[in-house]
């Protein structure tokens, strides 16, 4: 059986994301308002999974870790048809750099099991980073592709995949296990459905805290974190606006006076 | 604790034996805090015959070259590369390594960092040395500036993308030392590059545009793009956008400007339908003048231009589109 683990992350919507803002004494992130959900990228990784399991006998996890709401997002994942879901969830897990969460996440895999194929999202939209798959790759020393916007082979150990390149593509060829990290490229993920949704309810959520994973506090979390935070500082605007008024064609038009002037068009 | 500091470091990459334009930048950075540090600016660079390709580092500023060189290395291949970059650093231990965001940067930067168990910083938009002589790499957030330190563990790695810092002055006169680095050329058996295959872009360039149009995701659906891709095609000016465009998919990643995505220096941006989020603007540097487009006067993008539009895009945008057409027919 091919033992896949998925990697998600629960982020601030997007869509929303304006909301977040900085605490200006604690230097961390105000983001309680807004709402948690699956990172993007992390559907497709999802899907990637999912469409492995349609052609082999595959057994899903979804991994993630954050903060106990998280949880919503570890349902979702099984709703859409994940077999197992685990949530990392532990105060001292808080604060981690990607570094360190690279590092529990990794600590978690190699408790899973022995596993075949790791997806991540490219990116995440609030980190951002695109560091923690080839980091979880470095901790478990697997091989790992990133940007993968193709999987050309995978029948049998040795895979074949296409990753992005800003123009054009790098095909590789990657021995199992594996770390991919994947692009919306890759494929369109499936909507969730009902039955998949009462099905889910049933499935329990494993969660590990820093005891289950043996591992000592200062080597996740913020104290597990080679990078912190020193300043934040605030950015000045160097441009005074001038706003156009009038009816649409009017300030059309002089917008368009406006850059013939400065030379610019 | 070991007197002075070690050397800063510049991971740099080339293609078809040429220096790409970011490795240069990065290395004449690395000159100026390696003053800071009284300390030297070093280069690993690897490919395939580049001996004498190397001068443009010394010129921007290197004062020692690694050159890694033989057939395995003339493209990009992670397990090798990465392998030869860790031996490379635990042995001449640098302060601060600089990795460009290119492609190959954003897949090595982490695989080295996390080998040498040290942090790194993604997308840096600007490195200055603190008062402790720690490297501070500010990244932007939130309507503000971060800077993330690593005051510990050292490298202290950050990458960087092209056009964050200007290209140094090249000094002719400047030379310096070439050290062969030797670097095995057996193709790692658990991971190998079968094919690189370079497509050549039908779009203008970003990067060298004079004019960019850029969208935001105020565009509201894909005719909504439609209307601002033919803005940017009546002006013959490139077309960027946001990530939330890139996450709606109706524009590809590369032509996302910002922290994360490309840096554009035209002499006219005009953003249609965008916040002003600082991750984006901060792509923008030394642009001549500055428009935006938004149908909400307190979106924060109208304190950071020259002439603003309180207007639905989608109405303004094919007026406008009118307008350049009937002046450029006279
Ligand atoms: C670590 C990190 C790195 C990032 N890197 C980048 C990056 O490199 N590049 C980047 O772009 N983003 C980046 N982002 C995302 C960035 O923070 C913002 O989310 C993004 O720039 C906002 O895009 P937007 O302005 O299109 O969307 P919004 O912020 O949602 O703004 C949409 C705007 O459109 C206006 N609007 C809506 N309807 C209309 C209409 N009909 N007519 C006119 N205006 C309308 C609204 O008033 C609003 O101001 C990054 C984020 C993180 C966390
Ligand atoms: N806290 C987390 N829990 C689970 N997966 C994560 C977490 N953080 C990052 N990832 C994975 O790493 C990818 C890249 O994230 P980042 O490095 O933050 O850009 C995400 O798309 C996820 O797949």
């Amino acid at each position: 059986m091919m033992n896949i683990v998925v990697c998600v992350k629960a982020v601030p919507d997007p869509q929303q994301a304006c909301n977040i803002k900085i605490d200006p004494v604690t230097k961390t992130l105000m983001r309680c308002e807004v709402p948690l959900v699956l990172n993007p990228l992390d559907k497709n990784a999802m899907e990637a999974a999912l469409e492995l399991k349609e052609q082999f006998d595959a057994y899903i996890t979804a991994l993630s870790m954050g903060p106990p709401d998280a949880e919503a997002i570890v349902r979702e994942c099984l709703a859409l048809g994940a077999d197992q879901g685990i949530l990392l969830s532990h105060r001292a897990f808080a604060g981690a750099d990607a570094y360190a969460t690279a590092y529990t996440l990794a600590t978690a895999i190699t408790k899973i099991g022995p596993v075949d194929v790791v997806f991540c999202g490219m990116a995440s939209s609030d980190g951002s980073t695109e560091w923690v798959g080839p980091e979880i790759a470095t901790f478990l020393d697997l091989p790992v592709v990133t940007m993968v916007e193709e999987i050309v082979e995978c029948q049998g150990p040795q895979w074949k995949v296409k990753a992005s390149l800003a123009h054009g593509y790098r095909l590789m060829q990657v021995q199992l296990p594996a770390v991919f990290t994947v692009t919306r490229e890759l494929n369109t993920p499936r909507a969730l459905v009902f039955s998949g949704i009462i099905k889910a309810r049933k499935k329990s959520i494993v969660r590990w805290g820093i005891d289950d994973l043996g591992v000592t506090s200062d080597a996740v979390g913020l104290k597990g974190s080679p990078t912190i935070v020193s300043k934040l500082s605030t950015t000045e605007s160097k441009r005074a606006v001038e706003i156009l008024t009038g009816t649409r064609e009017e300030k059309a038009a002089q917008l368009l006076q406006k850059l013939v002037d400065s030379g610019v068009v | 604790m070991k007197d002075g500091y070690g050397p800063v470091w510049v991971i740099a990459e080339q293609k078809d034996c040429r220096i790409r334009t970011v490795s240069l930048q990065l290395t004449g950075q690395a000159q100026k805090l390696a003053a800071g540090l009284n300390t030297t600016a070093e280069v690993v660079l690897f490919g395939n015959l580049m001996e004498h390709h190397v001068r443009p580092l010394f010129a921007a500023g290197a004062d020692r070259v690694f050159l890694g060189s033989n057939p395995q290395l003339a493209f990009y291949e992670p397990e090798i590369y990465v392998q030869a970059m860790v031996r490379l650093a635990q042995e001449h231990e640098p302060e601060i390594i600089l990795i460009g965001s290119t492609t190959m940067g954003r897949e090595l930067a982490p695989l080295v960092a996390a080998r040498l168990q040290t942090g790194l910083t993604a997308h840096c938009i600007d490195l200055v040395l603190d008062e402790n002589n720690i490297l501070e790499q500010r990244i932007p957030a939130y309507g503000g500036l971060l800077s993330i330190i690593c005051p510990q563990k050292r490298p202290q790695m950050a990458t960087i993308a092209k056009g964050v810092f200007a290209m140094p002055d090249p000094n002719p006169d400047r030379s310096g030392e070439i050290i062969p680095v030797s670097v095995p050329e057996n193709v790692s058996p658990r991971l190998q590059t079968l094919e690189v295959v370079h497509q050549i872009p039908d779009e203008i360039p970003l990067e060298s545009a004079a004019i960019v149009v850029a969208g935001g995701v105020g565009a509201g659906d894909p005719d909504g793009w439609r209307q601002i891709a033919d803005l940017a095609d009546a002006l013959n000016a490139a077309l960027g956008c946001t990530r939330p465009v890139v996450d709606e998919g109706w524009a590809p990643l590369e032509s996302m400007i910002g922290q994360s995505g490309r840096m554009v220096s035209p002499e006219l941006y005009i953003g249609v339908g965008l916040s002003g989020e600082q991750q984006h603007m901060v792509g923008i540097t030394g642009a001549k003048v500055m428009v935006a487009i938004n149908n909400d006067a307190k979106s924060p993008v109208f304190d950071q231009v020259d002439y603003g539009v309180v207007d639905d895009c989608r109405e303004f945008v094919p007026v406008l589109i009118e307008k350049i057409k009937a002046y450029q027919n006279g």
